[in-house]
């Protein structure tokens, strides 16, 4: 096996700034609302909606 | 304050571990087993009949061992695994507690409990209504009550992952942003509380009608919400198995991100759009508008193909990045020549992401189309495309993440190392052959669920061409070969569980000093050294499956083509 233990020791202290982008999806709260809603609208919402205006057959 | 008792630090990889996640994650990885185990069987069952020179069940049978198999592996064996590698990401990666440890056993046993009744009914043949158990066809209300059980313990799971996350956001566990692996199964979870709430919404009526206190559930409302839970319970599987490939290149090779903020956006697609990949088994069904289907599958959905294409890059870069650090930097692919295909880590995590991305994933991005679903809907080639995601791709990934963390939590050495080690490459190759003959035979409208495709007792007699005969032996000789692999699995992981516990090196083949693995775990993105080019090998491997893609999308249009000639 590979030999990997001496690159990478410290690395801790190399990341990088966290971006805004990165800030603002790292909320749980908002990622949850927003993760559920969008299925929730644009296949279940729009499906059943779709499905429960079909036209009944006429006999 | 923290009591230091509740944590358990592993000697051999510095990682620090809540004590009861590690119970929790031994429980769920012994159930699951158990139900490959049992779902393995049965699929055994089905190929041995789906074999044209065996077909060794007759249909009662055959159909109770497809729902049996579909219930085992499809649900059980993946959301038990899910579940106890869940609560790992959410809480060592962070520093954290898992937020409500009783609550987190109360939804283990309703999931255990619910599976078991479920497959007790199935196995009875009071359920006999295969995977999607679509009505009419109606099942013993106690398999449906399983299912709920099943659903209510798994949603209740995803809610504890993020309680926990939330918590330790708010206990400052760690700094800075989350680690990228507790990122994903954040996504993991958010995916998961649609995906069982959804069922919750068809499967409370279901079993309600299968008592007889509702008199009818509408058959094509049932397959739209149906789809949310099915298909979704499927991308939750995608999202923890490329938490695994992040995960496993960082231990074994110290590899990082090549940018978190682009492996993140990735995760943010699949949350926003994968799910919209359900509609596509409502693609031949009345009911919905062209434009719902069209938005969903054809251009929605591909914001989510866009974060697989993303994470197929920078998994096998982050990868090449830190094994060209090491010195492995001649020509193009000298770092994955000289990686460790020995480990069957390694060998899982790259089989998996190979087999996910072009049998699973490319397959799985045409059919989504509405056109080209038109020419394989309902027949083999469904099968193909799903056993190349969720058995090549993530069961394939979740041996490969056994080998690393049962050892670790069990404090007992990996059992067998060389059936781990052939156990990997049996049931990728073995799968993977299964994918590619199984879409073979679609192709040429071999349906998908007949018990019989030579149709001897039918009215109006249909004989497919000898090609199909011997795709579909191939197809299920696959099987047999991935079932050895499966099984070789099965005993390493047994004879771990019931192993010596050893107090260090339990961790072997990773055998790297306390410390390293768990500040590898910290997270944070590659930073940029040199200029030009730092991964040319994985950029031309992408580039590879892009044009793949392609190419392929060109031919099933083709195909199309020929199918429906104008003359």
């Amino acid at each position: 096996m590979t030999d990997i233990t001496q690159t990478n020791e410290g690395e801790d202290q190399d990341k990088d700034p966290v971006s805004g982008w990165q800030v603002f999806f790292d909320d749980p709260g908002m990622l949850t609302f927003l993760g559920i809603a969008s299925p929730a609208i644009f296949y279940l919402m729009w499906g059943v909606m779709e499905i429960l205006t079909v036209p009944l057959a006429g006999y | 304050m923290k009591s230091l008792q509740e944590y358990f630090t592993c000697p051999d990889t510095g990682l620090k571990f809540h004590q009861p996640v590690i119970a929790l994650a031994k429980a769920n990885i012994i159930a699951a087993v158990v139900y490959l185990l049992a779902g393995g069987l049965l699929g055994i069952g089905v190929a041995l009949t789906r074999w044209p020179a065996i077909h060794l069940l007759p249909s009662e049978y055959f159909y109770i061992f497809l729902t049996g198999h579909g219930a085992a592996v499809l649900l059980f064996w993946i959301h038990l695994f899910s579940c106890g590698i869940a609560y790992f990401f959410c809480t060592t990666p962070i520093n954290a507690r898992l937020a409500t440890p009783k609550l987190a056993w109360v939804c283990f046993w309703m999931m255990v409990i619910g599976s078991a009744i479920a497959t007790v009914m199935v196995l009875t043949g009071q359920a006999t209504v295969m995977f999607s158990a679509y009505p009419p066809l109606k099942a013993h209300p106690l398999f449906y009550l399983g299912v709920i059980l099943f659903a209510v313990g798994a949603v209740g799971t995803n809610f504890i992952i993020l309680a926990t996350i939330m918590k330790a956001r708010s206990e400052k566990t760690y700094k800075g942003s989350m680690p990228l692996a507790t990122f994903g199964v954040m996504t993991y979870a958010i995916i998961g509380i649609f995906t069982w709430v959804s069922g919750a919404i068809i499967m409370i009526p279901t079993w309600l009608w299968s008592m007889d206190l509702i008199s009818n559930i509408d058959p094509q409302m049932y397959r739209l919400i149906f789809w949310g839970l099915a298909h979704s319970t499927q991308q939750m599987n995608i999202v923890i198995m490329i938490t695994i490939w992040y995960t496993l290149a960082a231990v074994l090779f110290g590899a990082r991100p090549l940018s978190e903020k682009v492996s993140r956006t990735a995760f943010v697609l699949y949350l926003f759009a994968l799910q919209f990949g359900s509609a596509h088994h409502l693609l031949s069904d009345p009911g919905t508008s062209f434009a719902f289907r069209t938005f969903t599958t054809s251009y929605a959905a591909y914001l989510a193909v866009l974060g697989s294409l993303l994470h197929g890059l920078t998994v096998p870069g982050s990868i090449e990045l830190a094994q060209r650090r090491l010195g492995l930097s001649h020509g193009l692919f000298e770092w994955l020549r000289k990686a460790p295909w020995a480990n069957p880590i390694f060998s899982g995590l790259f089989l998996s992401l190979v087999i996910f991305g072009f049998l699973g994933g490319i397959t799985g991005v045409t059919m989504s189309n509405q056109q080209i679903n038109m020419i394989i809907h309902n027949t083999m080639y469904v099968p193909g495309h799903f056993h190349g995601t969720v058995a090549g791709g993530t069961t394939l990934a979740f041996f490969a993440f056994s080998y690393w963390l049962v050892p670790i939590i069990t404090r007992r050495k990996l059992a067998y190392p060389k059936l781990a080690q052939y156990s990997i490459y049996l049931f990728g190759l073995g799968m993977a052959t299964f994918s590619l003959f199984a879409m073979a035979a679609g192709h040429l409208g071999v349906p998908r669920r007949h018990w019989d495709i030579t149709f001897a007792d039918a009215v109006l007699p249909f004989q497919f061409p000898g090609t199909v005969q011997l795709l579909m032996g191939i197809a299920e000789a696959g099987v047999m070969v991935s079932g050895i692999g499966a099984l070789f699995y099965l005993l390493s992981m047994f004879g771990t569980f019931v192993g010596k516990v050893v107090e260090k090196g339990a961790a072997q083949p990773l055998a790297e000093p306390a410390g390293v693995v768990a500040a590898r775990m910290h997270g944070g993105t590659e930073p940029a050294h040199g200029k030009g080019l730092e991964v040319p090998g994985s950029l031309i491997l992408a580039m590879v499956l892009l044009i793949f893609l392609a190419v392929y999308y060109y031919a099933q249009y083709k195909y199309l083509g020929t199918i429906w000639t104008i003359r």
